[in-house]
């Protein structure tokens, strides 16, 4: 793939304006990855809707051919491709108390090997871009799948041992967006501190194919898409 | 030592299609009567001394471990300080991951024939503004009386609410909150009965 290629270590944010156009492709660089992706639409304020996405889409976790939706109705981008049917949708990035569980963690006595949560990690690119806490909403965990169990509580938790190492995604913008992400580790995840890095690349995507399976997906996924084309193209 | 505050700080209607913002004080007792059965009631809880620390859907969620709200869940902040508790639930399930309706997003399900129809999300403004809610502080709600299942295979539905008349729900504020309330006006699924219809909302405090 030519264009842009990045590798973001795990524990660590990083943030990005995309074009609209652009396939983004995520790589897993380890087992078990979770990397907690917000979306901004080309105002910066428009951002994406995670409950108005699974509801149009009627799904609860985030899979290809969806289409990321933003507050506003437009389609923000597109669920090309992904080498996992589940990417989970619902339980929101790590915060500083998911990290309690290890010793005390600081520059002074780790240098860069520090862990930070993801929340810490996102506000901090929030703020590169003039945003805050304020900004922040429901995000994807891209290949972290929960278990949802069919009882009166709808009880879930997180499942391991699923995204494998050169596990993919790829995103297709549909607008001019704003990227940021923290590579975990997931709030659920109980075991060692070692989370997985991700690989960004970030390529010209062709124009929307007329077979394009989010086009086809449901009348709701096209009307987004159409949307997004009528106000910003 | 803790009796219940039996004070009535709080007794109205709140009419189809329309909102409220109500203030409650840490340990105020606020129910919400589904009078006629079947109402959405999109529910956004705020800290009263920083809007910013505002309820958070995706943390509750994870953090009780289950999908659906009901007596017992702690309602979270995204900061993830206690804001309220379910206190007391008749109806026994509410959702928090269908979100709000709006008009883009009925435009998106029901078609552009719907843009102009009421929606909760201007009746959220509406009522926020005064307080600085804008756009930005709009997190992902509570639809309290709503019944929007999922299932182990990742699919998830809208079915006809679970509630009936009669039924209600009851937050104690953990600490100083506020209350934004939409009373759902959408007429195009059976998330309402397909009749949108008035709330009661009750509230004990001193
Ligand atoms: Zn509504």
């Amino acid at each position: 793939m030519s264009g842009y290629s990045h590798e973001i270590p795990g524990g660590a944010a990083w943030s990005a304006p995309v074009r609209t156009g652009r396939e983004i492709t995520l790589t897993a660089l380890g087992a078990d990855a979770s990397v907690s992706v917000l979306l901004f639409g080309a105002d910066r304020l428009d951002r994406l809707n995670v409950p108005d996405t699974l509801k149009a889409q009627l799904s609860a976790c985030v899979r290809a051919p969806m289409v990321l939706m933003s507050d506003r109705g437009l389609a923000l981008a597109s669920v090309v491709s992904s080498s996992l049917e589940w990417h989970d949708a619902l339980t929101g990035f790590g915060h500083d108390v998911h990290l309690e569980r290890f010793a005390p963690s600081s520059y002074a006595t780790d240098r860069n090997d520090w862990r930070r949560s993801a929340r810490t990690g996102l506000v901090s690119e929030l703020t590169k871009h003039g945003l805050s806490e304020a900004d922040l909403h429901g995000c994807v965990n891209f290949f972290a799948r929960v278990g949802i169990t069919d009882d009166d509580r709808g009880t879930l938790g997180l499942l391991t041992g699923i995204a494998r190492e050169g596990d993919t995604v790829t995103l297709r913008t549909e607008q001019d967006v704003l990227l940021v992400l923290a590579t975990g580790p997931h709030p659920l995840d109980t075991s060692d501190y070692a989370p997985a890095g991700v690989r960004v690349e970030v390529a010209v995507g062709s124009m929307t194919p007329a077979d394009d399976a989010s086009w086809g997906f449901r009348d709701e996924s096209a009307r987004a898409l159409e949307q997004a084309r009528r106000v910003l193209v | 030592m803790s009796t219940l505050l039996q004070t009535t700080a709080l007794d109205t209607v709140v009419e189809a299609g329309d909102g409220a913002l109500i203030a409650v004080p840490a340990g105020g007792r606020l129910r919400i009567v589904d009078t006629h059965g079947n109402q959405a009631v999109d529910t956004l809880l705020y800290d009263a001394n920083d809007i910013d620390n505002r309820y958070s859907a995706f943390d509750t969620v994870r953090e009780q471990g289950a999908v659906y709200l009901t007596t017992g869940s702690r309602l979270l902040s995204t900061r993830l300080d206690e804001l309220a508790v379910i206190t007391d639930d008749t109806c026994g399930r509410h959702d928090t991951i269908g979100g709000a309706c709006s008009q883009e997003s009925n435009v998106i399900r029901y078609g552009e024939h719907t843009r102009h129809q009421h929606a909760c999300r201007q009746t959220f403004l509406v009522y926020g503004e005064p307080v600085g809610i804008g756009q930005r502080q709009l997190g992902h709600n509570i639809n309290f009386f709503m019944n929007v299942p999922v299932d182990s295979t990742g699919n998830l539905h809208f079915e006809d609410g679970v509630s009936a008349p009669g039924k209600h729900v009851e937050l104690t504020a953990s600490r100083d909150i506020l209350v934004l309330i939409s009373n759902c006006p959408q007429l195009n699924n059976p998330c309402n009965g397909w009749n949108p219809t008035a709330v009661q909302l009750l509230g004990w405090w001193e």
